[in-house]
């Protein structure tokens, strides 16, 4: 057989993070009826072949409610990594090239946003939506945008010095044409892996909201339901409660962050012969 | 110097501005939520039983009954007057809760800022001083993992590990059960305090380690650094003369921007190990609708955040001849 190089093997293991997590999301959805069925003749079982990752005091499959949570996180994380990245490309591209009010207004913005400490903000966020599924979803994607939204901003500025659309601009093509055939197309890399490297955070402050109270409601097998109910049960020993699903999480979160790691080396014309 | 004053007054100037932008930023969030705090203290049952007067009572005292613009005017005036309200769970001032939570948290904030930021850096300079190697693995494969992490779930598991197996630290809580408050020595304190620092310090390493070595990588490939070994300089008075000082400046930035993280983090982690910092009472403020003490703890933290910013951006000055200059002339 011949030997791959590294581009190629960077794209099987692309598409593999991507199919692994197709599958732990698709696989969530359908063990989700599972993960909320309760049977008090298998309370607190310790990990078995039968339950790797244990039940909990209902009764409930562990491994079940993992990977339905799991996969409720991953679909908040796209959803909310998708309108954040929205957001910041809308806000930078703005903010580069309507002046220097929006500039200022927007850059003001995003000083706020970043001066209140994260998980306040999207808290106070989430209390203003009524807390639950829509308090989370708006808390995490009207906060993670400020980042994003620099890099974009900055990006732009570069760009309107560029031959290139000086060259547009002096030919009289239109601002939207400008932004439309030459600003988007440049811009789409960065967008993509600012986009997939959002998701860790976003997965990761939605755990976290959750697990203080303020996200998703406790009948829903969330990771950071899972979490905060194990809290109770943690100083009579029942680790597999909280082990397991945190180092799930961590794993989910690792796949996301090392394919955005890898997708920017693969758009990055700088590193294209690697 | 005058140059230096203008600059810092415009940046005070700014920082009040965006102080303002946070408090209604804040009000209008918790004025818009749809929660109603009667519900979430009172409960449905007790206000079914309660006669209309005492209901009226009630929204008066939550403030449900007065418009927001007003009540956020209200607000406002009493607070440049120094007086930041009555939180409405603990019947005590906002300023007194706050000053004495952040006193607890202050240990713990403080503690992990000074750790996270001395071993980032020495861990970071350390990657890149030999990078591709074993040291440089290592620090990036830590620094993954942890970033992936949440802080809580962490805390849970030193939590689990230390307190519950070894049994070598308490459960939670800032000082020992059952003990009055004058009694209560430093010791204990800091005894009680280990593990919540650990815990923040390990997960804030992982961002200042990584972008050290970035810079430090830099700097390494940089002419004068290539100079300095043709001269025949060792390999330790490179990475601490041309390498510790030129990865000083973005440290510092990273080190006060970082604040932020911290507070954030010390909000989980004061969750999980009941630790009684400003965390843990903006959650309980949060929960239950507390409007004057979560808007004064985000102000406060906000406050502190912003403060971060304006030393960072003072030092930056001080630490860095180019940038002094630079000001000078602007």
């Amino acid at each position: 057989m011949k030997r791959l190089n590294r581009r190629q093997g960077m794209v099987l293991l692309l598409i593999g993070a991507a199919v692994l997590l197709a599958a732990v999301t698709v696989a969530g959805i359908l063990l989700e009826p599972r993960a909320m069925q309760t049977d008090f003749s298998q309370t607190n079982r310790m990990p078995c072949p039968e339950y790797p990752f244990g039940t909990d005091w209902m009764g409930r499959d562990m491994l079940a409610r993992t990977l339905a949570g799991l996969s409720l996180s991953i679909r908040i994380g796209l959803l909310t990594a998708a309108v954040s990245a929205l957001i910041a490309l809308a806000l930078g591209i703005a903010s580069a090239t309507l002046g220097r009010k929006v500039d200022a207004a927007v850059s003001w913005c995003i000083d706020l946003v970043m001066g209140i400490p994260h998980i306040l903000l999207v808290m106070l966020i989430s209390i203003a939506c009524g807390r639950g599924f829509t308090g989370v979803v708006a808390g995490v994607a009207l906060s993670h945008w400020t980042g994003l939204a620099r890099v974009i901003r900055g990006e732009v500025i570069q760009l309107r010095q560029a031959p290139y659309i000086l060259a547009a601009q002096k030919l009289g093509v239109s601002k939207g044409r400008i932004v439309r055939n030459h600003l988007l197309p440049h811009l789409l890399p960065q967008f993509l892996t600012g986009l997939i490297l959002l998701f860790p955070h976003a997965i990761l402050h939605e755990a976290s909201v959750t697990f203080l109270g303020f996200g998703l409601p406790s009948e829903q097998p969330a990771i950071g339901v899972i979490l905060s109910e194990s809290m109770q049960y943690l100083t009579t020993g029942r680790w597999w409660l909280a082990l397991f699903p945190g180092l799930m999480l961590i794993l989910a979160v690792m796949l996301f962050a090392v394919s955005g790691e890898r997708l920017r080396r693969l758009l990055d014309p700088a590193s294209v012969h690697e | 110097m005058k140059h230096r004053l203008q600059f810092a007054a415009k940046k005070l100037l700014r920082m009040a501005l965006l102080l303002l932008g946070v408090s209604i930023v804040t009000f209008a969030l918790m004025a818009a939520s749809p929660l109603d705090p009667l519900q979430t203290n009172v409960g449905q049952v007790a206000l079914g039983s309660m006669s209309e007067e005492q209901v009226a009572q009630l929204e008066a005292y939550w403030g449900v009954d007065t418009p927001p613009v007003e009540r956020y005017l209200g607000w406002l005036g009493s607070v440049l007057h120094g007086d930041f309200g009555v939180s409405l769970l603990y019947r005590r001032p906002v300023l007194d809760i706050i000053a004495e939570r952040l006193q607890s948290s202050l240990w713990l904030l403080l503690a992990a800022w000074v750790i996270s930021g001395v071993l980032g850096t020495a861990l970071g300079v350390a990657a890149g001083y030999w990078r591709g190697r074993w040291p440089d693995k290592l620090v990036r494969g830590y620094c993954f993992v942890i970033s992936s992490t949440p802080t809580f779930w962490l805390a849970l598991l030193l939590l689990m590990v230390f307190s519950v197996w070894l049994g070598w630290f308490p459960i939670g809580l800032s000082v020992p059960i059952g003990m009055d408050a004058a009694s209560v020595g430093i010791a204990d304190r800091l005894y009680h305090a280990v593990l919540p620092a650990l815990t923040l310090s390990i997960t804030g390493v992982a961002n200042i380690a990584l972008h050290t070595r970035e810079k430090m990588v830099d700097v390494l490939e940089s002419d004068y650094v290539l100079f300095a070994r043709a001269r025949g300089e060792s390999g330790l008075a490179i990475a601490l003369r041309h390498g510790l000082r030129n990865v000083a400046l973005p440290a510092i930035t990273l080190q006060f921007g970082s604040i932020s993280e911290i507070i954030g983090g010390s909000v989980l982690v004061e969750q999980v190990f009941s630790y009684p910092g400003l965390g843990q009472a903006a959650v309980t403020a949060g929960l239950g609708s507390d409007l004057p003490l979560l808007l004064g703890i985000t102000l406060i933290t906000s406050a502190i955040v912003f403060g971060g910013n304006l030393i960072a951006d003072l030092l930056y000055g001080a630490v860095d001849p180019r940038i002094r200059r630079g000001a000078a002339r602007g």
